[in-house]
C-alpha cells in the first residue's frame, strides 16, 4: 500500500465526500480520510471545514491515527478557536496516560495549539508533566513551557513554571537538561534584563558535566548557552576552556563552532603571556580547517565564520592559505567566500602563490567569481606593498585579454592602485585609455573618469576624453556624473586655459538641467570656488588625498566583536547583527565579549552594546582624512599663531596601540609634556640652540658611521609650483638631522621658508628653523640640514615610519610625505646588559617575534656586527654553534622602546636568518628593513 | 530555532510541510518557491534571506528540503539537522526521490513531530528511532510498561543511538580504513603540499551494550606507551618492525558515541557502537605519507610545432601488493593537430574533446615502473600567449593506507552476554584511493 495516492484527490466535492467518509464507523476508512485530509493541507488546500469531523477522530487507540489527527488540530485551532476546546478534554486524559510515549504526545501537542483560551486548561497537565517520572515526559514538558510563553508570557511567570525549568537544570538526564537550557535561552532573550539564566559557577558546572553526556544538539544547546556567561576571573575561564577543548573532535560541525565561540570568548579573559593561551591558540587551528571538508553548505558556514575569526585573531590561520585554494568543484558560494578568506590571509610570505591562484581563477567562468577574482589581486596590491608591481602587471595582462567585465573590475581595482601609491604606475594609463569605450558599467566608467581626471597634465588630450563622456551626460548614472563633474574641474585647474568652455558646459548641465540635488550642490560649490577664489578651490580640488587603508572591507570591531558572540549562527553567516535581520524584541541584545583580567574594566559591568576590551584594533586612529585637515588648518607663520587642538584621548589611543597596552613603552613623558599642547607649532625660542649647525657645513665633516641613503626627490616641481626638494635622513652622532635640496625650478625667486611635520609615530619635530637665508632666485639649489628632536607630538602612522611635511615658501604651501629608516631613532645607548637582554628575551611573548631572510650579504659577522653598531644596532653576545654564529643584538629606540635580534650566520651561506622580538612588534618589519639596508650598503 | 520545514519536489510542489512556529506562515512556502526554485538560476547561497525570512536549503537528487526561520537561529546546527533528516528517511525508505517521499509522508510527519519539537532537534538516531516509530500504529498499545521505560530511557539516555537487546549469532565487525591521498609535485620531483584525508568505518553486528576499544598506531599513544616501557624492553618499538612505527594525526573527529572527554585527556578512543554501519571517525595527516606512485614527467618543445612528452610512472610499495584503476591524464596544449603515442604497458589514447591524453593501467605491483612517450603535432598559431602547461593528473586505488595508519586493535567487551574479545571475528581493510594527485610538468 502507498500513500501517493492521497496526493492526487482533486476532483469536486471532495470536502463532502471526506466528510462523509470521517464519520464512517470502519476504523480502516477513518484512517485513510484523515491521511487524505492530511495530503490536502500540505499541499495547500484549505480543509479547515472538516475541524469537528477531524476532531472526533482523536478518541482512539491508534497512535498513528491520533499523531495525524494533532497534526490537523495544530494547523486549524488557531482558526477555529471555539471547536479546539472539543479537544481539551482528550489532551487532559492523555496527560495521564500510562504510556509515557502518549503522554509526551499529548503535552508536546497541546503546547502547538495557539489558542488563549486552551492554554489555561494546559496549565495542571503540564506541571504534572514538567514532574513526571519518565525522562521523556520531563525532556517534552521542558520545550512545552517555552511554547506557552511564546503564547502567553504572563501565564508562565504566574504559574511559576519559571522555576520548574530552572530546576530541571539539575536533573538527573542529560536531555532534560539539554532542553530545559534551550527553553530557558529562549524565554530569556524576550527577557534581556531578567535575571531568568541565572548562570553561577554552579550551574555551570552541571551544564558541564551535561555537555559529555547529552545528544549532539543538546550539546549544541549548552554551548550556545555557556557562550553567554561572563566567568569570573581568568581562572574560571580557563577551566571552562578546558572542559569544552573536548568537542573540538565531534563529528557534527555545529557542535565544534559553538564550542569555537566559546573558547573564542573566553579566551579575550586569558592573559596572553598564559602558555595555555598559546596552547588554545594551537588547538583551534586543527578544527576550523576539518571544517571544510564537510558539506559544502557547512562550509559555507564555515568559511562564513572563518572570515570573522582570521579578523579577529589572524594568528590562528596564518600558516592555513593553502586549504582555502578554491577546488574546481566547489559550488560558487564556497568559492567566492574562500577568495575572500585567501585575501585576508595573504601576506608578504604567501604573496606570490596567491598571486598566481588568482591569476588561475581570473580566467574561470563564472562572472562574478573572475569579477572578485581580479578585484582580489587589486587588494593584494594594497595590502603587500612588495606585491603591488606584479600585480598591476597581472592586471595588465588580463585587460590584454579584452574580456569586458574582466577589464572593468582591473580599471576599478587599478583606480585603487593609484590611489594607494600615487605617482607610481602611470605608465599604464595609456593602457588603460585604450579600453575606453569598452566600458559600460558605472563603476568602472567612474574610475576611469577619476583616473583621467587626476592625471590629467599626463594625458594629451583628457579634454577630449572627458568631453567624450560628456555627451550623454544625462544618461549617466549619479556616480558617473559626479565624477564627471569632478574630474573636469581639475582639469580645468590644471589647464585653465584649454578647458575654460569645458568646465562651463559641465557646471551648467550639473546645476541647471540635473534634478538630482547632489549633483546640483556640487555643481554649486565647485562653481562658487571657481568663481571667488581659484587659488582656494585648487586646495580644495587638488588637496593631497587621503591614503586607503590596506583593508578595505573589514568589519568594524564593535561589529566584529559582537559576531564573535554570535559564531555558528545566522548572525555569523550575514555578517550583521540580529537586530538588523529579526523582528521584535528577540535578539536585539547586543552580545560583547568579556573583557580581559587586569584590563581595568570590570567583567561584570553591565552597560549593554559598549564593546569591551582596550585592546581594540586599528579603529582608533584617527583617521587620515582628519590628518589632512590638521595639515590644511596649519599656518606656518612663525610664531604659533593657530595649534591645532591635540586631544589627550586621542593621544592616549595611538599610544594603546604601539604598546599594546603597555603604557610604558612610548615613553611616558608625551603624555605630561607641557611641549605637547603647543605641539605642531614649535617656537623657534624652544629650540635647544646646541642644535644649531651650521647648515652649510650639514652633510660634510660630521662623526659618520651610519649609512646615509642617497637623496630622493621628495616633492616634484610639478606639485609644488616649480619647487622640487629631495632630501634623505641621517643620524650623526646622537643628533637626527633632515638633509635637504632645494631647487627653484620657477620663474622667480622664492623667499620665507619654512617648515613643519604633522604628528608622526615617534614624534620627531624640527628643532629649529629651516635655514634658508638667502633668498633662492630661479634654478639656484641650496642644501640645508635640519636638526630634528623626537619631543614632538606623537600620532601612529600608517606606514610607522611615515613623516608628512608642509613646507611654505612665499609662494604657496606644499605638503608631501617621507618615510624615515627607522635607524634614525636608535640611540647611542643601546647596549642592553647580558643578563637583562636574557631575561626580556623570555619574557616577550612569542608571538611578537618575527623572522626575515636578509638575502646575498657577503660579510663575515664580525665585519656585520662593526656595520650595525655604526648605525646604533648593538652585539652583545656571540656564540658559535657547528658552523653558525649566532649574534645577539640590540636596539633602543628613541622613545625607550627594547628591540631584541638574534642573527644567524651561515659561513658561506650569504643568506642571514634574523629573529627580531619587540613588545611592539609592528617595528619588527622596519628594524628589519633597517639591516637591510645597513648590511647591503 | 527552526520556524518550519518544507519538502518540495523539483517544480516547486510541496510534498511536506511542517510548521513549528507562529511566525512562519503558508506564504513562506509560496516565497521559496518563486525566489529560489524557480528563480532557476545556480544557486549563489545555500541560505537566502526574503522578506526578514532565512531559508536554509540543501538538495538531494531533485528534492528540496528548506528549514525556515524568522530567528537568529545555530546556522551550522540547520545543516547539520537537514543532513540528518536526509540520513534518516534514508534509514526508513531508502532513496530519497518524489514517490518514496510520497508513499511516506504520514511517516515523514511523524518522523517531523519526534525529531523536532518546537524547532529544536531531538534525538534524531535511527537505531533508537526505529523502536517506536514503527509505521503499525498500533504497537504502542501493546508494548508492556517495561518495553515502554525502555524505549523513553533510551531516546533520552546516553546511548542513544543504540537499542538494548540487539542479538546475533556470530558476533562480527568490519572496518574499513579509507583513505584519499593528495599531492602536488614540482617537476623535479619535490612535494610542494601533499595530506591525507581518511575516514574509519565499521560494521558493527554485535550482541548486546558492547564497549569497544580502538587503538591505532597514533604518534602521540605510542610515544607515551614508549615512554612507560623504557624501563622493561627499551628500545623495542624501534626493533619492532620495519616502516613506520606510528603517524602523527593533524585532526581528527569522531562519531557522537565516542567519549571525547576521554580522548582528550587520555587519547584512548573508546565507545558503545550503533548497530550496522556508520563513520567511526574522520582524520587528516600531512606527514610522512607514503606516495604510492611517483610521476617523472619530461617535455620537451621541438620547434613551434612539436611537443615530446615522455613519463614514467613508479609505483612505490611492496612488491606484493598490487594497485588498480591506474590512470594517467596528461593535458597537450588547445593547438594539438594529431598524437603519436607508445606505452609500455595498458592502453593510452588521445581525447582531443578532453585536451588530455588518457593513460590507462589496469593493475600495477610495487616497486616497478612503466613509461609513456608521445609526440605530439601542433598547428602553428599566432596566439603569443604560451602554453600554461596544467599539470599531469592520476588516480589510482592501493590495498594499503598511504598515511601509514595502522589499526592495532579493536577491542570488544561485553559483560552481560558470555562472549568475548576473541569470540568477535574481526576483519580489516585498507583502501587507499587518490584525491587530486597532480604533478606539474
Amino acid at each position: 500500500m502507498t500513500d501517493s495516492k492521497y496526493f492526487t484527490t482533486t476532483k469536486k466535492g471532495e470536502i463532502f465526500e471526506l466528510k462523509a467518509e470521517l464519520n464512517s464507523d470502519k476504523k480502516e476508512k477513518k484512517k485513510e480520510a484523515v491521511k487524505k485530509v492530511i495530503a490536502s493541507m500540505t499541499v495547500g488546500k484549505d480543509v479547515s471545514a472538516l475541524f469537528p469531523d477531524v476532531v472526533n477522530c482523536m478518541q482512539t487507540d491508534n497512535l498513528e491515527l491520533k499523531k495525524l489527527v494533532y497534526l490537523y488540530l495544530m494547523n486549524y485551532a488557531k482558526s477555529q478557536p471555539d471547536m479546539a476546546i472539543m479537544a481539551v478534554n482528550t489532551f487532559v486524559k492523555d496527560c495521564e496516560d500510562p504510556n509515557p510515549l502518549i503522554r509526551a504526545l499529548a503535552v508536546r501537542t497541546m503546547g502547538c495549539i495557539r489558542v488563549d483560551k486552551i492554554t489555561e486548561y494546559l496549565c495542571e497537565p503540564l506541571r504534572k508533566c514538567l514532574k513526571d517520572e519518565d525522562p521523556y515526559v520531563r525532556k517534552t514538558a521542558a520545550v512545552c513551557v517555552a511554547k506557552l510563553h511564546d503564547i502567553n508570557a504572563q501565564l508562565v511567570e504566574d504559574q511559576g513554571f519559571l522555576d520548574t525549568l530552572k530546576d530541571l537544570i539539575s536533573d538527573s538526564n542529560p536531555m532534560v537538561v539539554a532542553n530545559a537550557v534551550a527553553a530557558l535561552s529562549e524565554i530569556a532573550e524576550s527577557h534581556p534584563n531578567s535575571n531568568l539564566l541565572d548562570l553561577n559557577p554552579q550551574t555551570i558546572n552541571k551544564l558541564l558535566t551535561a555537555l559529555n553526556e547529552c545528544t549532539e544538539w543538546g550539546q549544541i544547546f549548552i554551548l550556545d548557552c555557556l557562550a553567554n556567561y561572563m566567568p569570573r576571573d581568568d581562572r574560571e575561564s580557563q577551566s571552562i576552556c578546558e572542559r569544552v577543548t573536548p568537542r573540538l573532535s565531534h563529528a557534527n560541525s555545529a557542535v565544534v563552532l559553538s564550542a569555537v565561540k566559546v573558547l573564542m570568548k573566553f579566551m579575550e579573559m586569558l592573559p596572553k603571556d598564559l602558555d595555555y593561551y598559546g596552547t588554545l591558540l594551537k588547538k583551534l587551528a586543527p578544527p576550523l580547517v576539518t571544517l571544510l571538508s564537510a558539506e559544502p553548505e557547512l562550509q559555507y558556514v564555515a568559511l562564513r565564520n572563518i572570515n570573522l575569526i582570521v579578523q579577529k585573531r589572524p594568528e590562528i590561520l596564518k600558516h592555513e592559505m593553502k586549504v582555502f585554494f578554491v577546488k574546481y568543484n566547489d559550488p560558487i558560494y564556497v568559492k567566492l567566500e574562500k577568495l575572500d578568506i585567501m585575501i585576508r590571509l595573504a601576506s608578504q610570505a604567501n604573496i606570490a602563490q596567491v598571486l598566481a591562484e588568482l591569476k588561475e581563477y581570473a580566467t574561470e567562468v563564472d562572472v562574478d567569481f573572475v569579477r572578485k577574482a581580479v578585484r582580489a589581486i587589486g587588494r593584494c596590491a594594497i595590502k603587500v606593498e612588495q606585491s603591488a608591481e606584479r600585480c598591476v602587471s597581472t592586471l595588465l595582462d588580463l585587460i590584454q585579454t579584452k574580456v569586458n567585465y574582466v577589464v572593468q573590475e582591473a580599471i576599478v581595482v587599478i583606480k585603487d592602485i593609484f590611489r594607494k601609491y600615487p605617482n607610481k604606475y602611470e605608465s599604464v594609463i595609456a593602457t588603460l585609455c585604450e579600453n575606453l569605450d569598452s566600458l559600460d558599467e558605472p563603476e568602472a566608467r567612474a574610475a576611469m573618469i577619476w583616473i583621467v581626471g587626476e592625471y590629467a597634465e599626463r594625458i594629451d588630450n583628457a579634454d577630449e576624453l572627458l568631453e567624450s563622456f560628456l555627451e550623454g551626460f544625462h544618461d549617466e548614472s549619479t556616480q558617473v556624473q559626479l565624477q564627471l563633474l569632478t574630474a573636469i574641474v581639475k582639469l580645468f585647474l590644471k589647464k585653465p586655459t584649454e578647458t575654460q568652455e569645458l568646465v562651463q558646459q559641465v557646471l551648467s548641465l550639473a546645476t541647471q538641467d540635473s534634478d538630482n540635488p547632489d549633483l546640483r550642490d556640487r555643481g554649486y560649490i565647485y562653481w562658487r570656488l571657481l568663481s571667488t577664489d581659484p587659488v582656494a578651490a585648487k586646495e580644495v580640488v587638488l588637496a593631497e588625498k587621503p591614503l586607503i587603508s590596506e583593508e578595505t572591507d573589514l568589519i568594524e570591531p564593535t561589529l566584529l566583536e559582537e559576531l564573535i558572540c554570535h559564531i555558528g549562527t545566522l548572525a555569523s553567516v550575514y555578517h550583521k547583527p540580529p537586530s538588523a535581520f529579526v523582528e521584535g524584541s528577540r535578539g536585539v541584545q547586543h552580545k560583547r565579549i568579556p573583557a580581559r583580567a587586569g584590563s581595568g574594566e570590570s567583567a561584570e559591568s553591565s552597560d549593554v552594546g559598549q564593546s569591551g576590551p582596550s585592546e581594540a584594533p586599528p579603529a582608533v586612529i584617527p583617521s587620515q582624512g582628519d590628518l589632512l585637515g590638521d595639515l590644511l588648518n596649519l599656518d606656518l607663520a612663525p610664531p604659533t599663531a593657530t595649534v591645532p587642538s591635540v586631544q589627550p584621548s586621542m593621544q592616549m589611543g595611538a599610544m594603546d596601540l604601539l604598546g599594546g597596552g603597555l603604557d610604558s613603552l612610548l615613553g611616558g613623558d608625551i603624555g605630561g609634556s607641557p611641549s605637547m599642547g603647543a605641539g605642531l607649532g614649535v617656537a623657534p625660542a624652544a629650540m635647544p640652540t646646541a642644535l644649531g649647525i651650521a647648515p652649510a657645513v650639514g652633510g660634510v665633516g660630521m662623526p659618520t658611521g651610519s649609512y646615509v641613503a642617497p637623496k630622493t626627490v621628495w616633492l616634484p616641481a610639478m606639485k609644488a609650483k616649480g619647487l622640487e626638494i629631495s632630501g634623505t635622513f641621517a643620524r650623526r652622532g646622537g643628533i637626527i638631522q633632515m638633509d635637504l635640496t632645494l631647487t627653484n625650478k620657477a620663474m622667480s625667486v622664492m623667499t620665507d621658508f619654512a617648515i613643519q611635520f604633522n604628528r608622526n609615530s615617534f614624534g620627531l619635530a624640527p628643532a629649529g628653523p629651516l635655514q634658508v637665508l638667502t633668498p633662492l632666485s630661479p634654478n639656484q639649489t641650496i642644501d640645508v640640514s635640519l636638526p630634528l628632536s623626537t619631543s614632538g607630538p606623537v600620532m601612529k602612522m600608517e606606514p610607522l615610519n611615515n613623516l608628512q611635511v608642509a613646507v611654505k615658501n612665499n609662494i604657496d604651501v606644499f605638503y608631501f610625505s617621507c618615510q624615515y629608516p627607522l635607524s634614525l631613532i636608535f640611540v647611542e645607548d643601546g647596549k642592553m646588559e647580558r643578563q637583562v637582554f636574557l631575561a626580556t628575551w623570555k619574557d616577550i611573548p612569542n608571538d611578537n617575534e618575527a623572522q626575515f631572510q636578509i638575502k646575498d650579504i657577503h660579510l663575515n659577522s664580525d665585519a656585520a656586527s662593526n656595520k650595525l653598531q655604526g648605525s646604533n644596532i648593538f652585539t652583545i653576545a656571540k656564540r658559535t654553534v657547528e658552523g653558525q654564529d649566532m649574534l645577539y643584538q640590540s636596539v633602543k629606540l628613541t622613545n625607550g622602546i627594547w628591540v631584541l635580534a638574534e642573527m644567524r650566520i651561515q659561513t658561506g651561506n650569504p643568506n642571514y636568518t634574523l629573529s627580531i622580538k619587540c613588545r611592539a612588534p609592528e617595528v619588527c618589519q622596519f628594524v628589519f628593513l633597517c639591516y637591510e639596508l645597513v648590511l647591503k650598503n | 530555532m527552526i520556524g518550519g520545514l518544507f519538502i518540495y519536489n523539483h517544480k516547486g510542489e510541496v510534498l511536506i510541510s511542517r510548521v513549528y512556529r507562529d511566525d512562519i506562515g503558508r506564504n513562506a512556502v509560496d516565497a521559496f518557491r518563486v525566489n529560489v526554485i524557480h528563480a532557476r538560476q545556480q544557486v549563489r547561497s545555500p541560505v537566502t534571506n526574503i522578506a526578514r525570512t532565512s531559508f536554509f536549503h540543501v538538495k538531494r537528487s531533485n528534492i528540496w528540503l528548506a528549514a525556515v526561520t524568522k530567528q537568529n537561529v545555530n546556522a551550522a546546527m540547520v545543516f547539520e539537522f537537514l543532513y540528518k533528516m536526509c540520513d534518516v528517511m534514508t534509514a526508513y525508505f531508502g532513496k530519497i526521490s518524489e514517490e518514496n517521499i510520497k508513499n511516506n509522508f504520514v511517516l515523514i510527519y511523524e518522523l517531523l513531530d519526534e525529531i523536532l519539537d518546537f524547532g529544536y532537534p531531538q534525538n534524531s538516531e535511527t537505531g533508537a528511532l526505529k523502536t517506536f516509530i514503527t509505521q503499525q500504529g498500533i504497537k504502542g498499545q501493546h508494548q508492556t510498561k517495561e518495553e515502554q521505560s525502555q524505549i523513553t530511557s533510551q531516546v533520552t539516555g546516553q546511548i542513544g543511538w543504540r537499542r538494548e537487546g540487539i542479538k546475533y549469532r556470530r558476533n562480527e565487525l568490519f572496518l574499513d580504513v579509507l583513505e584519499s591521498v593528495n599531492l602536488l609535485m614540482s617537476p623535479q620531483g619535490q612535494v610542494l603540499s601533499a595530506h591525507v584525508s581518511g575516514r574509519v568505518v565499521m560494521k558493527s553486528y554485535l550482541s548486546g551494550m558492547p564497549e569497544c576499544k580502538f587503538g591505532m598506531n597514533d604518534k602521540i599513544v605510542i610515544d607515551k606507551q614508549g615512554k612507560g616501557g623504557t624501563t622493561d624492553e627499551p628500545g623495542k618499538s624501534e626493533l619492532g618492525g620495519s616502516g613506520k612505527q606510528s603517524i602523527a594525526i593533524d585532526d581528527c573527529t569522531f562519531h557522537q558515541c565516542v567519549r571525547l572527554s576521554k580522548f582528550d585527556s587520555e587519547r584512548s578512543i573508546s565507545f558503545i557502537p550503533p548497530d550496522g554501519e556508520y563513520e567511526l571517525m574522520r582524520y587528516r595527516t600531512t606527514k610522512d605519507i607514503i606516495l604510492p606512485f611517483r610521476v617523472i614527467p619530461l617535455v620537451r618543445e621541438v620547434g613551434r610545432t612539436k611537443l615530446e612528452v615522455k613519463v614514467v610512472i613508479k609505483s612505490n610499495f611492496k612488491p606484493s601488493l598490487l594497485a588498480q584503476k591506474i590512470e594517467v591524464r596528461i593535458p597537450t596544449p588547445l593547438n594539438t593537430s594529431g598524437v603519436q603515442v607508445i606505452c609500455m604497458k595498458g592502453k593510452a589514447k588521445y581525447k582531443a574533446s578532453e585536451n588530455a591524453i588518457v593513460w590507462k593501467i589496469k593493475r600495477m605491483a610495487g616497486m616497478k615502473e612503466s613509461q609513456i612517450s608521445a609526440e605530439i603535432e601542433l598547428l602553428p598559431t599566432n596566439d603569443k600567449k604560451k602554453w600554461a602547461r596544467p599539470p599531469i593528473s592520476m588516480n589510482f586505488e592501493v590495498p594499503f593506507a598511504p598515511s601509514g595508519l595502522k589499526v592495532r586493535y579493536l577491542k570488544v567487551f561485553e559483560s552481560k552476554l558470555n562472549y568475548s574479545d576473541h569470540d568477535v571475528i574481526k576483519w580489516v581493510r585498507y583502501i587507499g584511493r587518490s584525491g587530486i594527485y597532480e604533478t606539474r610538468c
